[in-house]
């Protein structure tokens, strides 16, 4: 009867298409989780002692945490062995790199593979990558121009050698050591990331972008972001990544901080495609990141949008704390859950500051067997007069196994605040699919012609490249799942 | 071109339509027309191969080729066109977007090139002229947040677009007042050739006088129990359809 349903189903069963693994060979640490393990990683990337302080100190403030307490999130998965996990990992390659003819040739293939062509993107997009293979970065671009503005863009462990006081003063500064268990894990033993820091008066003439990829089996990420816009800066910066397939659950607990100063902007945009696992759930990355922004300044804006398709597992709530008076938070997201997937996500916007605003729009897409939860906090303090909010969440389903669920925290603690919160859960209709159908339009490229109109507020809210991108991601999760 | 032959097709369980038969050359416009729950809106589902509707004896011949056999989007390809009696919003896609997409999937089908951006605006402007449409309707997401008049216009504007071989209209005037009815006929009356038909459901006369059909038949109990010309409408219009109730039950004639 419902061949709309059918049609779904059969659109589900695409593979992902990222599936390899590349050959170097890797430095890799013994698994296993100590205090030794985490001096072997501070020695290893000859850090200064402030440094390796601050991982003990979290690290025992890790052993006193329970990882049930964090568990509170929709998801189910069984237990994490975390002493059967290396904590580090580097291709065998020269610290520093002149160009990119230097750069391993897999590492090079692996890219092109991702159709991530460093060459073509220097050429053609004017992004500067910082692409993160692995935990060490191996290719730093359009440092030299960045340079002349005085803008710093470099991997988090050359950003320790070269700009220890900016580390020194920023670091944990948003996402404390002790924030959760998993941030404060990575706090322990984070290998490397990117760091940005935007002089005042300056906006960054490209788009930032960093590509992250986990290579080694069984080797946890734990990258570091660390992203600081000065006085009147703007700066917008791209992360993007996949994975090869592999068998076992990898985890990946990032923390990303962000911090704008006053007037200053930071448009920070994902495309998440790790490894989903295949259709009966088996591997798949457990994604577990702690992303947050502070609008420190007056007026500074801290803008996220994602897109998340991959991940066997997701668990991340970018958000802003709206320090400065009259600063803007803003969420756009778009998360896809196919096969047996799970996330829960969505954002928190904390409100400190007079006449600060928050915008949050999510856009939950099920198919499948996935299940998706939308989960935001909005909290407005005592002093923070005249705030507002407005909160969107809609939900899609796509056939008939899967689930949405949206819970919305709403704390108001001053009475001149305004919330507005609307959610809508809808079903791509039988009856748009057969108008569609009527005028001649596949069913496949009519279910993906949908999803893609449900998620176009957010997608506009994407640089130009990414969109193209994201719409082709979502539209080979979904063609595997959707159409 | 179209050829129905004892068509009996059911909903959720419910027999609907009860042996009907049609025969429509082309070049004809037919109206339809029959009390509430007939079948006339059945029979254009039918005919557009919604999936809801089961086909249970009968069969439709499309151009000679088995019309229940293909599925809906092949049945649009080959030229069968449904004027929706409640046309769908799709939120996000532009109408211009949705035309397009629409156009070149049946062009690739007669194994045409693919219209691109710059031909396809000028086609479809030339198109809402006709239809007196305000070019602001092709980027609007696909009819959402239109009145039922301009989600009604939006249905013929497609219609013009596709030229299809066989249009359907699922009482598109209703809703519609006196100049949109016009215009929509104008649209229609467009279309006519040796080559084109038109079945054109209704429950008013009043679109026939703009559009004067070939063939007018009562639907009535799921079978068309009376056909003849125009006059037929205008005496629909006047008596209602209690004389030709009576005139089916003396015939003995199965309701």
């Amino acid at each position: 009867m419902s061949s709309s349903q059918e049609d779904i189903r059969n659109l589900t069963d695409r593979e992902y298409e990222y599936g390899f693994v590349t050959d170097v060979e890797q430095d890799t640490a013994p698994p296993g989780l100590s205090e030794d393990i985490i001096r072997f990683i501070s020695k290893k990337k000859n850090e200064p002692d402030f440094m390796l302080a601050w991982r003990l100190k979290a690290y025992r403030r890790w052993l006193e945490l329970n990882e049930e307490d964090a568990r509170w999130a929709k998801v189910d998965f069984s237990p994490i062995d975390y002493q059967d996990i290396s904590y580090y990992s580097a291709p065998k390659i020269k610290p520093k790199l002149d160009s990119l003819d230097e750069v391993d040739p897999d590492i090079l293939e692996t890219f092109k593979k991702l159709g991530i062509p460093i060459e073509e993107q220097k050429i053609l997009s004017g992004v500067a990558v910082d692409a993160v293979f692995d935990s060490v970065s191996v290719a730093t671009t359009y440092k030299a121009k960045l340079g002349e503005l005085g803008i710093i863009f470099c991997s988090f462990s050359e950003a320790v050698q070269e700009h220890p006081e900016l580390i020194k003063k920023y670091l944990g500064s948003v996402v404390p050591y002790a924030d959760n268990f998993y941030a404060t894990l990575n706090s322990a033993v984070f290998t490397d990331g990117s760091f940005v820091y935007i002089p005042e008066g300056v906006r960054c003439p490209m788009e930032l972008s960093t590509y992250f990829r986990i290579n080694e089996a069984k080797t946890g990420q734990f990258e570091r972001t660390l992203i600081i816009a000065d006085k009147g800066s703007y700066v917008s910066y791209l992360e993007g990544c996949t994975a090869p397939m592999r068998d076992e659950n990898q985890l990946h607990a990032a923390v990303v901080e962000l911090v704008a100063l006053d007037d200053a902007t930071i448009k920070y945009s994902t495309v998440q495609n790790w490894y989903p696992g295949d259709k009966n759930g088996k591997g798949g990355i457990f994604n577990f990141v702690t992303k947050r922004g502070k609008c420190k300044g007056r007026n500074s804006k801290i803008s996220w949008t994602q897109v998340e398709t991959g991940s066997a597992i997701t668990w991340k709530y970018p958000s802003c704390i709206l320090q400065g008076d009259g600063s803007v938070g803003e969420f756009y997201s778009v998360a896809v859950t196919n096969n047996l997937q799970q996330a829960d996500t969505g954002t928190k916007m904390i409100h400190l500051g007079e006449n600060t605003s928050s915008t949050i729009i999510s856009k939950g897409i099920s198919a499948g067997h996935g299940q998706q939860t939308y989960r935001g906090l909005v909290e407005i303090h005592q002093r923070a007069k005249n705030a507002r909010n407005f909160s969107q969440c809609d939900s899609l389903l796509l056939g008939d196994r899967c689930g949405a669920h949206t819970f919305p925290y709403i704390d108001v603690r001053n009475a001149s605040g305004k919330v507005e919160h609307e959610a809508t859960t809808s079903k791509i209709g039988d009856d748009q699919l057969f108008y569609c159908q009527q005028r001649g339009i596949d069913p496949e490229d009519a279910v993906s012609m949908l999803v893609n109109g449900f998620c176009k507020e957010v997608f506009r809210k994407l640089p130009m490249e990414f969109a193209v991108e994201a719409s082709k991601l979502l539209e080979v999760t979904l063609e595997g799942s959707v159409g | 071109m179209l050829e129905i032959r004892n068509l009996h097709a059911e909903i959720g369980g419910k027999e609907i339509l009860r042996g009907l038969d049609l025969h429509v050359r082309p070049g004809e416009v037919h109206a339809i027309m029959g009390p509430n729950g007939s079948g006339k809106s059945t029979l254009a589902n039918v005919l557009a191969g919604q999936p809801d509707y089961e086909v249970t004896a009968g069969e439709v011949l499309y151009h000679g080729k088995n019309l229940l056999e293909m599925p809906a989007e092949e049945r649009a390809r080959e030229g069968v066109f449904l004027a929706f009696q409640y046309p769908v919003e799709i939120p996000g896609i532009t109408n211009a977007y949705f035309m397009r997409t629409s156009l070149n999937a049946q062009r690739k089908h007669r194994g045409e090139e693919e219209i691109d951006a710059v031909d396809f605006l000028s086609l479809v402007r030339e198109k809402m002229k006709l239809i007196e449409m305000d070019e602001k309707f092709l980027n609007r997401s696909v009819n959402e947040g239109f009145s039922g008049g301009e989600k009604k216009r939006n249905e013929v504007l497609q219609m013009a677009l596709l030229d299809p071989m066989l249009a359907i209209l699922d009482e598109t005037d209703s809703g519609l007042d006196i100049d949109a009815l016009r215009i929509v006929a104008n649209g229609v009356n467009t279309l006519r050739s040796e080559k084109h038909a038109v079945l054109v459901i209704t429950h008013y006369q009043r679109l026939l006088s703009y559009l004067v059909p070939d063939v007018t038949h009562v639907l009535m109990g799921g079978r068309i129990v009376k056909s003849g010309d125009r006059s037929l409408a205008e005496k629909l219009e006047e008596s209602g359809y209690g004389w030709i109730e009576e005139e089916v039950a003396k015939g003995g004639a199965p309701a």
